[in-house]
């Protein structure tokens, strides 16, 4: 459903990503592994918009969605999940689900705020927190369930572990596994092999922004570990 | 009215003078808090925002024979809404991505073609609005009268402040943009169309400076100044208040409403602009970000990485002289228009080169440098016509009138960057031009000074052209040198990486002080040759507009490039000279060709031209 052909992109001279291909299917978790710097963060940006590809194609559903706004693609049901979480410090957490809402979508799961303190208890308890007031793992979950209320049909995370407790980690395994049960798409981006074994259907590896090999986890395992 | 010392103001004029300054604070505060909104989610400051004003003061004004007074306000203020929305769609939607310097000068192009518009439209006179019906009579307060629709006006400021609040805190469009406003990259990647989101907020902002116009009419009359001189209230206001925040536009409009009532009060109108510059300077002291401001988040690493300004090679600096002496032969040639021209041109290099030393290596994106050009043009003419000086030594000694005003002013200034120290600038180049145009008795005012003449063996125009050809290039020379020294090297540092420069024990602040003091002194020198040049010397040559042609002229010529500047004064120069001889409205044919230049040329012409060129 989420098809990455010939991806190349570049920061003004420094070009990051070289003819890129990987595919996420529906229903499934596919893991983009690599190191720091290795090119994953540029490449959900290429996907959701935010970095313009200088070449190759995105398919979405088998529609072309490389030359379209950030807006329009989140319209078409991609959530994004920034790296570095980017939550809006100024407003209370139910304000910044309110800035993911989008109309229901057909064939995806339908998040309400309700919904998603179920699936983030905490989040349910602090409802008029600002952002700016909240710890690095709840900022973590209101992030997710921000996208979340966008209702989209996959679903990109970047780095979601990263800076974690080892107990939210848990936390974020069991959640990416329950959005696969709802019938999400994840593509993922890790370089923690522990937690990526926990919950990938598919995996890639990126190193210096080409690809390295794709398999299952226990096949590219050897792979990443060399790189 | 006589000067009054304050405790023996009664206590009912001191009511007066309060409620005074509550009635104008309102009018004020929605003017700033607009331009505080559009800046806040576009990250544009709005010049044209005082035009803006003005634009629902004479529609206003046109409309209320028609309409009748209440009817006409809101009217004209939507019209100014939709004006701004329109401009908005076709022109600043363009400029989101270009850089910051490049989208304060295309809506400066607005200023000026606005201006021209407002002049075709309705005439150069003044204009008289009607009285509020209902309101036009006077209440009695502690035994003395207070006219009425001053009262409903220090209610309207809190009514609106209130309706804003209530849009941004409790609507999802006011949340949309509060989220856009922090992050509106993270925005749009969660679905939220940005296009939409601009227009209406600069929709917004429009008409509550339309409207901040519209509610004046009673009050002051409908004039084509108004609009610069709104738009530097505006900004100090902004300044003041922090850049973002509506209540602080608020608050600071109240203050400076306050400070201007009680000065007027009490019979000193004319230290107006002294008072609110020293307050202004107390609250950038203590709080650099404004009295409900933060500070912005500062960049790391470097910024926008400019390309070093590589040192020019021999056959440039061949070139560099070949040009001198070319100049220096023009007398031979020609002795009329040409020389007068030329003249012109050289003073005006001289100006650009001073401004790009700032702006380009030191990467302080000054929009008040006229101040430093005027002040060095009045110490010439004060000089020489009050202090009986010789006009030799008044020529050497003028400049340090401009040293003495950068010294002042770039002392606030480079404890700011980016947007807040080009409004900051403008600002202090206002209440200079305000000085010089309100001091009848020592400036002469708006007529300015005459008689400004060069001595005898400097009185014809070769010789005059000999003296102007050898100061600027040798000032320009020495100004170009200094950049390939350790102090141009530590400015430029400062300019990539502050952190950084910081780090290696290079006080960046240091740096940009006497940078804007050395910039001042040579655009003191240009002011004080012009002055010379023409006999005479008004307060145009420190306005604002003055400012914005030395902007022009770097930008035309490139900012990043060493000679640049030269050029582009020499083509700015050039065309006005063409075009203000030929075309009445010049002001708006200089404005659209701006706008022509940043929306073909949104990356500046020479990044075009290094683009096309290096491929």
């Amino acid at each position: 459903m989420l098809e990455v052909s010939g991806l190349n992109a570049a920061y003004g001279r420094a070009h990051i990503l070289f003819d890129l291909a990987f595919e996420a299917r529906a229903g499934e978790v596919a893991v983009l592994l690599g190191r720091n710097g290795a090119g994953k963060s540029t490449t959900l940006k290429s996907i959701i918009g935010i970095v313009r590809p200088l070449a190759g194609e995105v398919h979405f559903f088998g529609r072309p969605i490389q030359h379209l706004q950030p807006y329009q693609i989140a319209r078409l049901g991609v959530g994004y999940v920034p790296e570095d979480r980017r939550i809006f410090t100024d407003l209370t957490v139910m304000e910044n689900l309110e800035i993911g809402r989008q109309p229901p979508r057909e064939g995806a799961p339908r998040w309400t705020p309700a919904k998603l303190f179920e699936l983030f208890p905490n989040l349910g308890r602090m409802q008029d927190r600002l952002g700016a007031r909240m710890s690095g793992g709840e900022q973590q979950m209101l992030t997710i369930a921000r996208t979340l209320m966008g209702n989209p049909r996959a679903i990109l995370l970047d780095e979601p572990s990263e800076g974690l407790a080892p107990v939210i980690v848990e936390q974020m395994v069991r959640t990416i596994r329950e959005l696969k049960t709802q019938g999400l798409t994840v593509l993922l981006c890790e370089q923690n092999l522990h937690f990526a074994r926990q919950v990938a259907d598919r995996a890639y590896v990126i190193e210096k922004g080409q690809l390295r090999g794709s398999g299952t986890l226990d096949e590219v395992r050897e792979e990443y570990q060399q790189v | 009215m006589g000067s009054v010392p304050f405790f023996f103001m009664s206590a009912s004029s001191i009511l007066i003078q309060f409620l005074n300054g509550l009635a104008s604070a309102s009018s004020l505060f929605l003017v700033a808090a607009g331009l505080s909104l559009i800046f806040g989610v576009t990250r544009i400051i709005n010049f044209a925002h005082g035009s803006l004003f003005m634009l629902g003061m004479y529609l206003a004004v046109a409309l209320a024979p028609m309409l009748g007074f209440w009817w006409s306000v809101p009217l004209a203020a939507l019209a100014v809404a939709a004006f701004g929305a329109l401009v908005e769609a076709t022109l600043l939607r363009r400029l989101y991505a270009a850089p910051e310097l490049l989208q304060l000068l295309a809506t400066f192009a607005l200023v000026l073609v606005i201006k021209d518009f407002t002049l075709w439209a309705w005439g150069p006179e003044d204009l008289l609005g009607p009285r509020a019906p209902g309101m036009d009579g006077a209440v009695r307060i502690a035994g003395l009268r207070y006219p009425e629709y001053d009262l409903f006006l220090i209610g309207f400021g809190p009514l609106v402040l209130g309706a804003l609040w209530f849009l941004l805190r409790r609507t999802r469009w006011g949340t949309l943009v509060r989220a856009a406003t922090q992050d509106r990259e993270m925005a749009g990647a969660l679905g939220v169309n940005q296009r939409w989101l601009f227009t209406s907020v600069f929709a917004l902002g429009a008409l509550l400076a339309g409207l901040g116009g519209a509610v004046q009419i009673p009050r002051e009359p409908a004039t084509l100044f108004i609009d610069l001189q709104i738009i530097s209230d505006a900004f100090v206001v902004v300044v003041v208040g922090g850049l973002g925040s509506i209540p602080g536009a608020f608050l600071a409009a109240l203050l400076i409403a306050e400070i201007k009532s009680f000065c007027i009060g009490l019979g000193y109108s004319k230290i107006t602009l002294v008072v609110e510059f020293i307050v202004m300077a107390v609250v950038l002291i203590v709080r650099p970000w404004g009295l409900l401001g933060r500070m912005p988040a500062q960049t790391r690493g470097p910024g926008a990485l400019e390309l070093p300004l590589a040192l020019p090679s021999r056959n440039a600096l061949v070139a560099l002289g070949g040009t001198a002496l070319a100049l220096a032969l023009v007398p031979l040639l020609s002795a009329g228009y040409t020389l007068v021209l030329l003249t012109d041109i050289l003073v005006f290099a001289l100006f650009a080169v001073s401004l790009h030393f700032i702006m380009g290596p030191g990467g302080l994106h000054s929009f008040g440098h006229a101040a430093y050009f005027g002040l060095g043009a009045y110490g010439a003419g004060l000089l020489l016509l009050k202090g009986g000086v010789p006009m030799e030594l008044a020529l050497v000694f003028a400049p340090l009138l401009a040293v003495l005003g950068a010294l002042v002013f770039g002392w606030f200034c480079v404890r700011l960057s980016g947007v807040y120290l080009a409004m900051l600038t403008l600002a202090f180049a206002q209440i200079t031009w305000s000085v010089m145009f309100q001091w009848d008795a020592f400036t002469g005012g708006s007529n300015g000074l005459i008689g400004i003449w060069p001595s005898s063996w400097l009185s014809s125009k070769t010789a005059y052209y000999y003296l102007t050809l050898a100061t600027c290039v040798g000032a320009i020379a020495l100004l170009w040198r200094v950049l390939y020294s350790p102090f141009g090297y530590a400015l430029r540092a400062g300019r990539d990486s502050p952190l950084r420069a910081d780090a290696i024990g290079i006080d960046v602040r240091a740096q940009q002080w006497a940078a804007f003091v050395f910039a001042g002194l040579f655009a003191g020198l240009a002011g004080a040759l012009f002055a010379f040049s023409k006999g005479s010397i008004s307060p145009e040559a420190l306005a604002v507009p003055r400012s914005v042609d030395g902007l022009v002229m770097v930008l035309l010529g490139g900012i990043q490039t060493l000679t640049g500047p030269v050029w582009g004064a020499a083509l700015f120069i050039w065309l006005q000279d063409v075009v203000s001889r030929s075309v009445d409205y010049w002001r708006a044919v200089i404005g659209a060709v701006v706008l022509f230049l940043v929306l073909v040329f949104p990356q500046g012409v020479t990044g075009f031209l290094r683009e096309r060129f290096a491929r």
